[in-house]
């Protein structure tokens, strides 16, 4: 259990679109870093410790991430790591730092612009490259025999995954940042062609570009907070094995043990923000983390309506902290995902005082 | 990097290209199964639980015990999930409609992945029985497996 | 066959690149022959070409300033090693380049100089491409050769080494 209460006194984000064209990662981070450190009342030189998330391959460029310390400031030296994962496994190291008390505060941010290259097949490099990535199976390709999987094994209809997109796509209607907005009823969604089957267009993300970042701060630190800190009361991180062919696909033991590690149970949940980005995959983690019917799920519209590489997992501990801050709640869940069909996941318990 | 050209837009654009011709060691287990293939024989490795596993892994999945006792398998199999591409990709290993599949061959306790070349959606099913294609001159890659095809009854 | 000991696996992936406003705005200059910067706001340094932000404050820098071809040899090496990569045949000298007015150096071919006669401090000026083949790249530069000036005093530019 932590020794040190940290809470979230800064969060800010992007809008995330299809196609960033006009601006580079620098200049996409600059304005979200400095509003996230005005919500916390913080200046650059306060932050104790800064801690990245993104990946290399998203632009084709190793060590592509040490260049966008340029919209940090980096002089005089500072305490700076970096994670080839999405921001929300940055924020569990900021988070860790804090809890051995050599930093009262952290700047935490990540950033992916996935519309440089082909992200489906970027995505295939992660597997392994043995005798699974020279065959180049594509993201969709994998979320498909997952999403089949689930849906022989337990009874779930097309129609149902088409009524995750819609109530995902609606819900984004209010959240001016998402990609996806707008949305025909399940029924219409149901008639457009497979994308790969049993997957349609709606049943996948889209492809975007973002950034985000939030502030941790514990102690003195949030007092200076213009935002109303939410607190971390649990959050830990869960693996499973990297062949798909050795996992049952439809379930996720580790998102449910990452759950029960971080103590979702121990209280009433108001809301979850959940790292799903195709539809089956929301309903396998709402199984995993024991969410009935009375939580409000993805309000912000989630993965499904803006998914921005390396982002949207510290964008769901964003959303969710910032709807609580918001006074939609108490206690909430996030949670992140990582890796193909949910091979890594990460959840994060919130409260507010 | 090639040099920036303006796009109607007005914006500048560069193509790149990223490209590692990786070489790899493959290491006893891998080995033997690479070479397996290059027999037309599929080899797994027997787990610590008993399970036969296929593709081969160096270490127990669960103890971390280095393991290596090699079982041959196959060369049928069962599908157990499935997913229709409709519209192959260039790196795609079928360039006409193809089902990928998690393929558990007979004798094995984990499944692999590979393209099932079946000619349209109707012909799959979970729980079908598949067998490979091989390539005609095997090289000792997973590629000796062109893909996998419906079992004639 | 014989035992599989190693496989080949190639990865190409494609991309395509945008430049970002503050270099777009650099390669746009360098298809007119200029050379554009940016002033940080807080601590005032021209960076030369501009990334959009100043690394060190932390800050975007949004004041654009025009610098001449002009400038200092801050550092260089003489290259001897052959590669396919290279626009010109070694050996060549490769030269930090400090432009007067920028707080800066960058990469740059120093040409016209005898690889003896490089030293740090030696001024130096831009060698652009004829007009009609100045485009939206770095290499509408070509090199920079010794103008006739007097040596910068290692003062001038010892903090951009």
């Amino acid at each position: 259990m932590p020794s040190r209460d940290v809470a979230i006194v800064g969060f800010a984000q992007s809008a995330s679109v299809r196609r960033e064209a006009s601006r580079n990662e620098v200049e996409m981070l600059m304005p979200i870093l400095q509003e996230a450190k005005r919500q916390a009342g913080l200046r650059g030189r306060d932050i104790g410790v800064t801690v990245s998330g993104s990946c290399d391959y998203l632009a084709g460029q190793p060590f592509a991430f040490v260049s966008a310390l340029d919209a940090v400031g980096a002089w005089p030296p500072i305490v700076e790591s970096h994670v080839e994962m999405d921001g929300a496994w940055a924020l569990y190291e900021a988070w860790v730092k804090l809890q051995t008390g050599e930093a009262d505060s952290a700047l935490v941010y990540a950033f992916g612009k996935s519309s440089m290259g082909d992200l489906p097949e970027v995505l295939t490099i992660q597997l392994d490259p043995y005798t699974t990535a020279p065959l180049w199976p594509d993201a969709v390709s994998l979320a498909a025999l997952q999403a089949r999987a689930y849906l022989e094994k337990t009874g779930t209809s097309e129609r149902d995954l088409a009524e995750v997109a819609f109530r995902s796509r609606r819900a984004a209607a209010a959240n001016p940042k998402a990609q996806v907005r707008t949305s025909a009823d399940a029924e219409t969604l149901l008639a457009t062609p497979y994308l790969v089957s049993p997957l349609r267009a709606h049943d996948c993300p889209p492809i975007s570009d973002g950034c985000a970042a939030i502030v941790l701060a514990c102690g003195d630190a949030v007092k200076k907070s213009a935002m109303t800190p939410v607190w971390i009361r649990g959050i830990d991180h869960r693996i499973e094995a990297h062949a798909l062919g050795v996992r049952d696909l439809t379930t996720s033991p580790s998102t449910k043990l990452a759950g029960e590690k971080a103590g979702v149970g121990k209280g009433r949940v108001d809301l979850a923000e959940l790292h799903a980005p195709f539809t089956h995959q929301e309903l396998i983690l709402r199984e995993a983390l024991g969410l009935g019917a009375g939580v409000d799920v993805n309000p912000s519209g989630g993965a499904l309506a803006a998914n921005p590489m390396m982002v949207a997992g510290l964008v769901r501990i964003g959303e969710a902290a910032a709807r609580l801050a918001g006074g939609a709640g108490k206690r909430a869940v996030a949670h992140a995902t990582s890796g193909p069909c949910l091979q890594q996941n990460l959840v994060c318990v919130l409260e507010r005082d | 990097m090639n040099r920036m050209a303006e796009t109607a837009s007005g914006r500048l654009t560069a193509a790149h290209v990223l490209e590692y011709p990786y070489r790899r060691s493959v290491g006893p287990v891998m080995g033997a199964f690479f070479t397996g293939l290059t027999e037309r024989r599929l080899l797994g490795v027997r787990a610590r639980d008993g399970r036969v596993l296929v593709p081969p892994v160096e270490y127990d999945p669960e103890s971390g015990e280095s393991i290596g006792e090699m079982i041959e398998v196959g060369p049928g199999g069962v599908v157990t999930t499935w997913a229709w591409v409709e519209k192959p990709r260039a790196k795609h290993p079928l360039d006409r409609p193809f089902a990928w599949a998690l393929v558990r061959l007979d004798g094995a306790g984990s499944a692999m992945l590979h393209a099932v070349d079946a000619g349209s959606a109707a012909a799959m099913r979970t729980g079908m029985r598949v067998r490979p294609r091989w390539k005609a001159e095997p090289e000792g890659n997973i590629h000796d497996i062109v893909c996998f095809e419906p079992e004639r009854a | 066959m014989s035992e599989i000991t190693n496989i080949v696996t190639p990865i190409r992936l494609d991309y395509t690149y945008t430049a970002g406003h503050a270099t777009q705005r650099f390669l746009l200059g360098m298809a007119e022959g200029r050379i554009l910067g940016q002033r940080c706001p807080e601590c005032a340094k021209v960076y030369v070409p501009p990334r959009g932000a100043c690394p060190k404050c932390g800050v975007p820098t949004t004041d654009e300033v025009e610098v001449t071809g002009k400038g200092t040899v801050t550092t260089f090496c003489i290259v001897r090693i052959p590669s396919d990569v290279l626009s010109v045949p070694p050996p060549f000298t490769c030269a930090h380049v400090l432009l007067d007015g920028a707080d800066l150096p960058f990469f740059a071919l120093i040409q016209e100089c005898d690889f003896d006669a490089v030293r740090m401090g030696m001024r130096v000026e831009a060698v652009w491409a004829p007009k009609a083949e100045l485009a939206a790249t770095f290499e509408s530069i070509r090199y920079f050769r010794p103008i006739d000036e007097p040596d910068a005093p290692y003062e001038t530019y010892k903090e951009h080494l």
